[in-house]
């Protein structure tokens, strides 16, 4: 029983790092239609932008404060030179911009800031803590809580303040937001910035987790199920599907692995989402499309 | 054929009557295929290892996937894992029947793979857009992790890489690089040109109102379930093949490494940047896709050399690389086949501006 509940747990928190991830996707996802595949070529850049900064002596807040300001920046670059030149396209036009874009992004940061794998130290030690009669990370604590944190201060922006409410309008209809006055190019690049923190938080948990390398760009493979299961517009979905997916993944790596001979976390949360969608086509939190003629 | 005086039947020979009928495109097709063909006997081993050949398949490839996702709708992430099921297929044959003819192995790992196009398929029945491109994406990490797995599939070698049995065909080797040329070559050929028929036929038309948009085509009485998983199958099928080629006639291994998300996305590429929805397309862009890396490594390696080192150099066609892809896909969202057209039709009201 004490494996169950500590594999379960250890499952939900790792699921928490997905989630992180995932809501980056949400976010652009909802202001934009774009299914943003260089989420994850984000995360190694801001994670890369900020060791580096580290390792030239850089103090934690200043490193942080410059890298933000390195995604803001991009955010602006990739509005301006990409997205606004592609405006109505189709949706799979923009995710191949997306995929060379993350070429483009990827190959800057390993131009800029070499190819070698970096260890970040965060000051938070991975020390196994008693929580009852089950051991859980400590890491995974401030992981969960820092994503705890980030997805409340979201929603709270994106439901109280006036650049969330557009933020919705456009999601909801970008020509009807567009004629009352709403100016898409500001919020496409607000939104890309605030990818752009979201993808500094998961890479800064990301890379103290694994080291800040080159596979950290993976990180979205493992984000992709939770978006299936979770909705690609609900932020609270990705949290959800994030659980679930963690929690089911650790569970049959436990379980499952034994009986096929090897490890399925490959692929295993794909299949999890799989038999989701046969059950809910549109995710948990996902909005149903209503289809005309 | 404008004219206007009435020919008299049987006063031009019969093959010239067929000829005249034949319009400019079919003409320069058939030049291309009997060029192709010539061009086997004119280079050496280079052309046909580096360019030729990986060019071939990977047009079949995006041929295959074109047909599910220019003509039908379904766009698909899985298509390296149909492409390793077709050459895990074909490998199989080849070693537990040695007596099947090479072109009858090859459809049976076609068939295969059309057969785990349906099964990943499914979830097209009732999902669309996103959702399904995302979920295709547990073909491509189950299939190659399940050949991987169980060496069963890979007769038991322990490297995970298995070298390929001998081609031959009626008596001859295929193995030479000028054999594999032809074997790819006519597998192309034949695949292109059903596919050619199929799109230009009813099933073709069917797949395009579901493209459409498929509540309407429903509406209209198009089995949308039926012609959804047909084309699953048949794009599989094809992709299958090019697999299957990938593997014997390009890499001469069979290797589960060969067929991750890359090489989906590659043949994504493909279809994106050569057109959606044209079979010309997947030859423009695989060439391009092909041959712009090769191009890059060549140039920037005649100015570059020993200025930077390799890291950075593959760093910088990255970048190079993706930009371009950016820069296309801004330039001329619908492929560079309608680049073509545009210039095809600016030709023929020339001097006229359009």
């Amino acid at each position: 029983m004490n494996l169950f509940l500590e594999t379960l747990v250890g499952g939900l928190l790792a699921g928490v790092m997905y989630s992180l991830v995932a809501i980056g996707f949400v976010l652009i996802y909802k202001a934009s239609g774009v299914f943003n595949f260089a989420q994850g070529s984000m995360v190694l850049f801001a994670a890369l932008t900020f060791v580096t900064l580290r390792e030239a002596e850089y103090g934690f807040v200043a490193a942080l404060l410059i890298t933000l300001l390195v995604m803001v920046v991009g955010a602006i670059a990739i509005e301006r030179f990409v997205l606004r030149s592609l405006v109505n396209q189709s949706d799979l036009t923009l995710f191949m911009a997306t995929l060379g874009l993350s070429f483009v992004i990827e190959g800057l940061a390993q131009l800029l800031m070499g190819a070698s794998v970096h260890e970040l130290n965060l000051g938070i030690d991975d020390l196994p803590i008693a929580l009852g009669s089950i051991q859980v990370s400590q890491f995974d604590l401030v992981a969960a809580a820092t994503a705890g944190a980030l997805v409340i201060s979201l929603s709270l922006f994106f439901n109280f303040t006036r650049i969330g409410i557009s933020l919705r309008a456009i999601a909801d209809d970008p020509l009807a937001a567009q004629s009352i006055g709403i100016r898409l190019p500001v919020l496409w690049r607000i939104v890309w910035g605030v990818a752009g923190l979201v993808a500094l938080v998961a890479g800064l948990l990301w890379g103290a987790r694994q080291g800040v390398q080159f596979s950290l760009t993976l990180v979205v493979l493992k984000a992709l199920p939770v978006l299936i299961i979770g909705g690609f517009t609900s932020i609270g979905g990705a949290i959800v599907g994030g659980l679930l997916i963690g929690a089911t993944e650790s569970l049959a790596e436990i379980y499952i692995s034994d009986l096929l001979g090897g490890s399925v976390s490959t692929w295993f949360a794909y299949v999890v989402a799989l038999v989701f969608l046969l059950a809910r086509p549109a995710g948990l939190f996902g909005e149903r499309a209503i289809e005309r003629v | 054929m404008s004219d206007i005086s009435v020919s008299t039947p049987g006063a031009v020979p019969e093959v010239f009557q067929v000829l005249e009928r034949w319009r400019p495109g079919q003409i320069l097709t058939v030049l291309l295929v009997v060029g192709a063909y010539v061009l086997g006997l004119f280079v050496d081993d280079y052309w046909f290892n580096a360019i030729l050949i990986p060019f071939l398949i990977m047009a079949l490839a995006g041929l295959g996937l074109n047909l599910l996702t220019g003509f039908t709708g379904q766009a698909s992430l899985g298509t390296g894992a149909f492409m390793s099921v077709g050459a895990f297929a074909t490998f199989n044959v080849l070693l537990r029947a040695p007596a099947l003819p090479l072109p009858l192995s090859l459809i049976i790992g076609g068939l295969f793979a059309a057969a785990a196009g349906v099964l990943f398929g499914l979830p097209s029945l009732r999902i669309k857009g996103f959702y399904l491109t995302a979920s295709t994406l547990a073909a491509q990490f189950f299939l190659p992790w399940l050949f991987n797995q169980y060496g069963w599939f890979s007769n038991y070698t322990t490297s995970g890489s298995i070298s390929a049995p001998r081609l031959e065909f009626v008596g001859h080797d295929l193995s030479t690089p000028f054999g594999r040329y032809l074997l790819t070559l006519t597998s192309v050929v034949a695949l292109t040109w059903v596919s050619w028929n199929l799109v230009t036929s009813q099933v073709g038309r069917n797949w395009m109102a579901i493209r459409d948009m498929d509540t309407a085509a429903a509406v209209a009485g198009i089995p949308i379930a039926f012609n959804k998983l047909a084309a699953f199958a048949i794009s599989s099928f094809v992709v299958g093949v090019a697999g299957a080629l990938w593997a014997f006639a390009y890499l001469g291994t069979v290797d589960s490494r060969s067929f991750d998300l890359n090489r989906s996305f590659t043949v994504l590429f493909i279809i994106i940047i050569g057109g959606m929805g044209s079979i010309a397309g997947a030859f423009v862009g695989s060439a391009f896709v092909i041959l712009l890396p090769i191009l890059i490594s060549r140039v920037s390696a005649t100015f570059f050399a020993g200025a930077i080192d390799a890291g950075q150099l593959q760093n910088f066609q990255k970048i190079l690389f993706g930009g371009l892809i950016v820069f296309f896909l801004i330039r001329e969202p619908n492929g560079l086949i309608a680049l073509f057209s545009k210039f095809r039709r600016r030709l023929s009201q020339w001097p006229l501006k359009a």
